[in-house]
C-alpha cells in the first residue's frame, strides 16, 4: 500500500470521532427541548451551549487530525 | 476529479517586521498583528464605552455593560464573590479570545487562537496561576483535593492517580479544546471554497455550505470564547473551594 492510499484511510478513521460528536450533541439538544417542553421557566440553555461547546469538541480532535494526515504529513 | 486544496495556508505566519536578536527570531508577524489589534479594539471599546457614562446608557456604554455584567455574572455564579478579585484577568483572557476569534472571521484575516502554542501559553497560564492560588489558599491541604470524599480506602489506589492525571492534563484539553475549534472550522471553510471552482456550474451548492458554514463558525467563535473563560472559572472555584 503506498503511502498516498494510506494517508486517506487514515483520515477516513480519524473521522470516525465525529460519530461521538453528533450523539454528543443529538443528546444535548433533546434533553434542552425534554427540559423546556416541561418546564419553559427553565433557565438551561446557557448549560445546553456549554454541552454542545464540549461536546463538539471532542469531534473536532478527530477532525483536526484528518486534516493534519490529508494536507500537512 | 484531482482538486488542488492547501487549506492550512492561511494559517502561515508571516514576519512583517524582521527582528532578530542573534538566533531568536522576534519578528512582528501576521499572528503578533492581530493580538494587537484584539487589544486595541478590546481598549477601545472599554475607554469609549466609559468616556462619558451616564445613568441611560447609549450604544457603547450598554456593550461595555453587557461584557461587564456577563463576566461578573459568570465570576458569581461558578466561583462565589470571593472570585471577584480575579475578575480583571478573567474580563481580559474572555475579551482577547473572543476579539482574537472573531477578528479571524473577517476575509482574509488571520486566526492567532488556530496556533496550538498560542492557546497553550493561555492554558499554561491559567492552570499555573490555579495551582499557585490555590497552594496559597490551602498549604498541604490543597493535596486534599486529590482525595475524593466517602471512598473506601482500597478505591483511592486507584482514583487518586485518576484524580491527578485529570488535573495535570487540564491545560492541555483546555487548550486544544479552543486550538482544534478555530483550526477545524477555518480548515472546513476553505475545503468547501476549494469545491466552489472546482465544481463550475454547481459551484453554488458549496458556496451555500460555506455562507451557512460562515455562521456556524461565528456561533462558534463565540461559544468558545465563553468555553474557555467559564472552564477557567470551574478551575478556580476548585482551587478557592476544593471540590
Amino acid at each position: 500500500m503506498d503511502l498516498a492510499a494510506a494517508k486517506m484511510i487514515g483520515a477516513g478513521l480519524a473521522c470516525i470521532a465525529l460519530v461521538g460528536a453528533g450523539i454528543g450533541i443529538g443528546n444535548v439538544f433533546a434533553a434542552l427541548i425534554t427540559s423546556l417542553a416541561r418546564n419553559p421557566a427553565a433557565q438551561v440553555t446557557p448549560f445546553a451551549f456549554l454541552g454542545f461547546a464540549l461536546a463538539e469538541a471532542t469531534g473536532l480532535f478527530g477532525l483536526a487530525i484528518a486534516f493534519l494526515i490529508l494536507f500537512v504529513f | 476529479m484531482a482538486i488542488e486544496l492547501h487549506p492550512l495556508e492561511q494559517f502561515t505566519i508571516e514576519p512583517l517586521i524582521p527582528i532578530h536578536f542573534g538566533n531568536v527570531d522576534a519578528s512582528f508577524t501576521n499572528s503578533a498583528l492581530f493580538m494587537v489589534a484584539a487589544v486595541v479594539v478590546a481598549s477601545a471599546l472599554m475607554v469609549l464605552g466609559s468616556r462619558r457614562a451616564s445613568l441611560v446608557p447609549g450604544r457603547w456604554q450598554s456593550l461595555t455593560e453587557i461584557a461587564y455584567e456577563f463576566i461578573a455574572g459568570m465570576i458569581d455564579e461558578n466561583v462565589g464573590h470571593e472570585g471577584q478579585e480575579y475578575f480583571p484577568f478573567i474580563f481580559t483572557l474572555f475579551l482577547f479570545i473572543l476579539l482574537g476569534n472573531l477578528l479571524g472571521m473577517i476575509p482574509y484575516g488571520f486566526t492567532f487562537t488556530s496556533h496550538i502554542i498560542v492557546t497553550f501559553a493561555m492554558a499554561g497560564v491559567v492552570f499555573l496561576g490555579v495551582t499557585v492560588i490555590g497552594i496559597a489558599r490551602h498549604g498541604f491541604h490543597f493535596l486534599s483535593f486529590f482525595v475524593p470524599h466517602g471512598v473506601p480506602p482500597v478505591l483511592l489506589l486507584l482514583l487518586v492517580p485518576i484524580e491527578v492525571l485529570s488535573y495535570f492534563i487540564r491545560p492541555f484539553t483546555l487548550s486544544i479544546r479552543l486550538f482544534a475549534n478555530m483550526m477545524a472550522g477555518h480548515t472546513m471553510l476553505a475545503i468547501f471554497a476549494g469545491f466552489v471552482t472546482a465544481m463550475g456550474i454547481f459551484g453554488f451548492v458549496p458556496l451555500g455550505v460555506d455562507v451557512l458554514l460562515i455562521f456556524l463558525e461565528i456561533l462558534v467563535a463565540v461559544l468558545q470564547a465563553y468555553v474557555f473563560t467559564i472552564l477557567t472559572c470551574l478551575y478556580l472555584r476548585d482551587a478557592i473551594h476544593l471540590h
